[in-house]
């Protein structure tokens, strides 16, 4: 399943040809509207990454979608007879990979354009992947809430965001402490991310199969 | 819409007259106690009146909420799956939504003349809108169309994520607040004391009565989703039996 979605990508490159130059001009239009001279980017640069890569996460998973609405492919999985929360998995799984490798554009993107030096490496990677976790398990869970409705494009960012809102917090504080130099300080919001992503990871591994039923 | 329709939907609320005009009553005598009996509060003068409206909203709107997540999960069980379980969670959820938005907007009412400004980045603030729009999107949600079914699974698995990720909110955003801003806007002032006997008997008129308000509202909701649900086909099956000069056959709604 994840090894499908993630060869549709490399054949379509949406995500990497479309999202990708999303995320970075949104990092440059950020520039525009806060004085670039001033030292008021590196220090709000943890937020302004973080809320690059929610926006660009909604299209992704909007993509992640899209691909199974096209040419009936939903129920053809559910032909399969592959189990609801093995196919979630799967789905997830090809989501993060997509995420992070838009991430680490967008991260080096922001070291260079806001001009930070990288600190607590280790913190931002492990901070990265919890979060990244949690925002493809809900987006996941909420894309298949809402396949098949037409107003799934404005609804998902609905409904994405603002379950979100605390998986945006941590990573912004860790990615703050971490680069600050105070990694002590980024480990109990890590612990929160990282909780997050095992939680909605277990819900959408439970709901997904009745949801592929049902929905 | 026919006659018949019209006086079904009538006798189906016959049964409890009695509560809504329990709950007018009450929140009409809410209004007079605490704009006109209820004495000044010495510190906040006129403001703190907002508090018989805010703390009832606050109460229900977490009440709504967690009635939505009981609904939501007694429809997923098998052996308790009924499409009412699905209706009382939607009229729960608005109402929810409801008594959130009257929340937040008596709150900032009442934080620009206490606080001098109309919102300040507080915990419990942070959270309640936070919560508004994941039960915003909670009700949207519900409205995609679709088959009773779907729409009740969907919702009801929304209702529950939604509900697991309150505390995780509200933990975050609480711990967020208190990092960087220490009683900027809090003081031991703003400490609201309600020792006086018309001051605490005018709130609890209120919650009791803003809460009968709510389980009425809940139920004549409930009503309106069901009749709503067969609408379109019991509009059809009366117009094919008026066509075909038979007696109706639709069935009475019940929920």
């Amino acid at each position: 399943m994840c090894a499908k979605d993630l060869r549709i990508e490399l054949r379509a490159r949406v995500v990497m040809a479309q999202v990708l130059p999303f995320g970075v001009l949104v990092l440059i239009l950020f520039a525009f509207t806060l004085d670039p001279n001033s030292a008021i980017l590196p220090r709000i640069a943890p937020g302004l990454f973080w809320i690059t890569v929610l926006l660009s996460s909604i299209l992704a998973v909007g993509r992640s979608i899209a691909v199974e609405a096209e040419h009936g492919a939903r129920d053809a999985l559910r032909l399969s007879g592959m189990d609801g929360g093995a196919i979630f998995l799967g789905k997830v799984a090809a989501v993060v990979v997509q995420l992070l490798a838009l991430e680490l554009v967008l991260i080096v993107a922001t070291f260079m354009l806001y001009s930070i030096d990288v600190r607590g490496l280790e913190v931002l990677v492990i901070a990265a992947i919890s979060a990244t976790i949690g925002i493809a398990s809900t987006g996941t869970v909420y894309g298949v809430l809402a396949s098949g409705a037409k107003v799934r494009e404005t609804l998902v960012p609905l409904l994405v965001l603002p379950i979100c809102a605390p998986v945006l917090l941590g990573a912004t504080k860790a990615f703050e402490s971490a680069l600050a130099g105070r990694s002590g300080e980024a480990w109990p919001w890590v612990q929160l991310l990282g909780a997050f992503g095992a939680l909605y990871l277990t819900v959408g591994f439970i709901a997904y199969g009745t949801l592929m039923e049902e929905a | 819409m026919s006659k018949q329709a019209s006086g079904r939907a009538q006798t189906v609320n016959a049964g409890r007259p009695w509560l809504g005009l329990t709950a007018f009553a009450g929140v009409s005598a809410t209004f007079v106690m605490g704009l006109v009996v209820a004495p000044k509060d010495e510190q906040q003068r006129d403001a703190y009146r907002l508090l018989y409206m805010h703390v009832p909203a606050a109460w229900l709107a977490y009440l709504a909420f967690t009635v939505t997540a009981i609904a939501s999960a007694l429809y997923l069980v098998p052996r308790t799956r009924h499409l009412r379980w699905d209706y009382l969670a939607g009229a729960s959820g608005e109402l929810g939504v409801m008594f959130t938005a009257l929340m937040l907007a008596g709150g900032s009412l009442w934080g620009k003349p206490v606080w001098g400004q109309w919102w300040a980045w507080e915990a419990r603030l942070t959270t309640t809108a936070i919560l508004l729009f994941l039960y915003l999107g909670y009700l949207a949600l519900r409205r995609i169309g679709g088959s009773p079914q779907q729409r009740a699974t969907r919702s009801a698995i929304a209702g529950l994520i939604a509900f697991i990720d309150v505390p995780i909110v509200h933990f975050s955003v609480s711990w967020w607040a208190t990092l960087h801003q220490e009683g900027s806007v809090f003081n031991d002032k703003m400490q609201l004391h309600i020792r006086d006997g018309v001051m605490q008997f005018t709130l609890l008129l209120a919650v009791a009565s803003f809460t009968l308000l709510y389980v009425w509202m809940c139920m004549r909701r409930m009503e309106l989703l069901a009749l709503d649900e067969g609408l379109a086909e019991r509009e059809l099956q009366l117009a094919i039996d008026e066509r075909s000069n038979r007696p109706a056959t639709t069935n009475p709604v019940t929920v």
